[in-house]
């Protein structure tokens, strides 16, 4: 069942949101990129006061290629409510939302740091996890993930994924 | 000619320091001993958890929740194996729920004891230390009766549990159960009348009700401050909606008051044990469903059909459908969070874990403002920092 709270404010956002989905009882509204701000600051006055998480999802090789995924919740009524905002990888740059949620700070730096997207705004945008002479963005889909070579004779280190291939159900076909 | 008086001390404090519970390095700018600004510098334990998380099964991941935050064991499994449940749409049978919610319980517990017997020897009270890791070893021991493991368990899986808990179970806990109190009384006579332990926590790292919302603060540190908002009670997952028990509050915010909602939330979580202990029904502990859950040994010599899920499930793993959900627990740091995105194959698309020990430490600069340098150590101590959480 979807909160009251999380539906009132879906549809007091939903002038400004593209597209709403739900799934398992979660609402996501995609807003696009120059209302964003606004959206969240009316998310804040509408008492979701928290931002929860900051996060974003590459895509690719669906475009645009990065979504960038703000959770705001309500403590006291209490809901929870999905923003998200898609960009492309040339254009990689979103508002920070450190005016509306202070808390966003660390939050898109992860993201820099993560995925290379840009936080226009931001007063420190530097790397917070990995270390600042690191080459490229760890969870970009394209980022590949290796290990480091072992100085053993006969001894070919295997790449995680290769261990269980990803796989794909196939719709069954009608009869 | 420079002035004296307004010039400022930058110190450097960790990466490797005893009292930073892990691997945390501050930059310190100090007028005197007094703290004008800080920056945490973390990262050192970063692993890419999330990255690993998005190249295996979903099966395989169990193993990762408990080995990003290694002190709530139990709960990161549960947090995890719900967010993929909820993915699946599936839900565990009543005794797995019920069991889930007294291991993690336990796991609480023991948490908030290594809390207490390592913030209490920073402030130089170390006979704590042996008396709250010798609690935690009846935890880890029931734990261990359990899974086979004291930490790393992997003993939750998609749809409910590995197996059923071996006999003798309900009778330790209650066991534990029985001790806990009189020896969380006997702590509190000891800390809480102790007058270098009220001097060195009370008004100190003082996070006010505001900045505890704006820096997306959870757990006791939020409720130290008045917050009001336990993912249990709010947000209510694997069952908790059928038990009774309080929300400890705080009112200052100060790290005496994080004590003291800590220690209550360990009976409280007690209270939880017992109550479920008195529900724990016979029943299955896995779902049904064989394209969930492997089926039975002794199916597999009986039926093909079952050695093809056997096979299909252990060799490719199930197939959530396409979609995103965020599913998330108390944990004893606050809301522990795994947001899972999946495109229907047999991997998550995203994996991100949602920690609450890096949104508690971004507040660190606000509580420390204008406290001592000997301070630093006693917020440290009471945000309860995991950096494997922080760091992921």
């Amino acid at each position: 069942m979807i909160a009251s709270a999380a539906e009132a404010l879906a549809r007091d956002l939903a002038g400004l949101a593209e597209a709403e989905e739900r799934f398992r009882d979660e609402v996501t509204l995609l807003i696009p990129r120059p209302r964003l701000l606004d959206a969240l600051a009316r998310a804040r006055e509408a008492g979701f006061s928290v931002l929860t998480d900051l996060t974003a999802v590459d895509r690719l090789p669906q475009q645009p290629r990065f979504e960038v995924v703000y959770l705001v919740t309500n403590y006291g009524a209490p809901a929870r409510l999905r923003l998200k905002v898609r960009v492309e990888a040339e254009d990689a740059v979103v508002p920070s939302a450190g005016p509306v949620y202070p808390g966003a700070d660390w939050l898109e730096r992860e993201v820099f740091d993560m995925f290379g997207i840009r936080f226009s705004g931001h007063p420190g945008l530097t790397r917070i996890l990995m270390p600042d002479d690191w080459e490229g963005h760890p969870l970009r889909k394209d980022f590949p993930l290796v290990e480091e070579p072992v100085h053993f004779v006969g001894h070919t280190p295997k790449v995680p994924s290769a261990i269980i291939p990803k796989t794909r159900r196939t719709p069954p076909t009608p009869p | 000619m420079t002035d004296l008086a307004r010039e400022t001390l930058v110190l450097n404090m960790g990466p490797h320091h005893p009292s930073t519970h892990g691997v945390l390095r501050l930059i310190l700018e100090l007028e005197g001993e007094v703290i004008l600004r800080t920056e945490p510098v973390i990262g050192y334990l970063h692993t890419g958890f999330e990255k690993e998380m998005e190249t295996r099964t979903y099966h395989q991941n169990i193993v990762f929740p408990p080995r990003i935050e290694y002190l709530a064991t139990m709960i990161e499994e549960h947090a995890y194996v719900l967010a993929v449940e909820k993915l699946l749409g599936v839900r565990a049978p009543a005794r797995a729920e019920t069991l889930r919610i007294i291991l993690g319980e336990l796991s609480r517990i023991a948490s908030h004891l290594v809390w207490l017997g390592t913030s209490a020897v920073d402030v130089n009270v170390t006979s704590m230390l042996m008396y709250c890791f010798n609690d935690r070893e009846h935890v880890m021991d029931i734990l261990e009766m359990v899974s086979g493991q004291r930490m790393m368990h992997g003993y939750m899986r998609v749809g409910g549990l590995q197996w059923d808990v071996p006999p003798g179970f309900t009778e330790r806990v209650r066991a534990f159960a029985g001790d806990l109190p009189g020896r969380l009384d006997e702590y509190e006579r000891l800390l809480t009348d102790n007058l270098i332990w009220r001097e060195r926590t009370e008004g100190i790292a003082v996070l006010s009700y505001d900045d505890a919302l704006r820096y997306g603060c959870t757990g006791p540190i939020a409720r130290g401050s008045g917050v009001n908002y336990d993912v249990r009670r709010a947000f209510p997952y694997g069952g908790y909606e059928a038990y009774d028990f309080d929300v400890p509050l705080g009112t200052r915010g100060d790290s005496f008051d994080r004590y003291t909602v800590r220690m209550e939330e360990m009976r409280q979580s007690r209270r939880i044990i017992l109550q479920a202990l008195d529900r724990l029904a016979e029943g299955p502990v896995m779902v049904e469903d064989r394209k969930v859950a492997l089926p039975p040994r002794a199916e597999l010599v009986r039926s093909m059909e079952a050695v093809i899920h056997q096979f299909k499930l252990v060799s490719e793993g199930f197939h959530p459908p396409a979609g995103e959900v965020y599913s998330a627990v108390e944990s004893p740091r606050g809301e522990k969070g795994y947001y899972l995105v999946s495109d229907g194959s047999n991997q998550p698309v995203r994996a991100r874990v949602r920690s609450p020990s890096f949104n508690n430490l971004q507040a660190l600069p606000v509580m420390i403002y204008r406290n001592m340098v000997s301070d630093v150590v006693v917020a440290i101590a009471s945000i309860d920092i995991v950096l494997g959480d922080v760091d992921r």
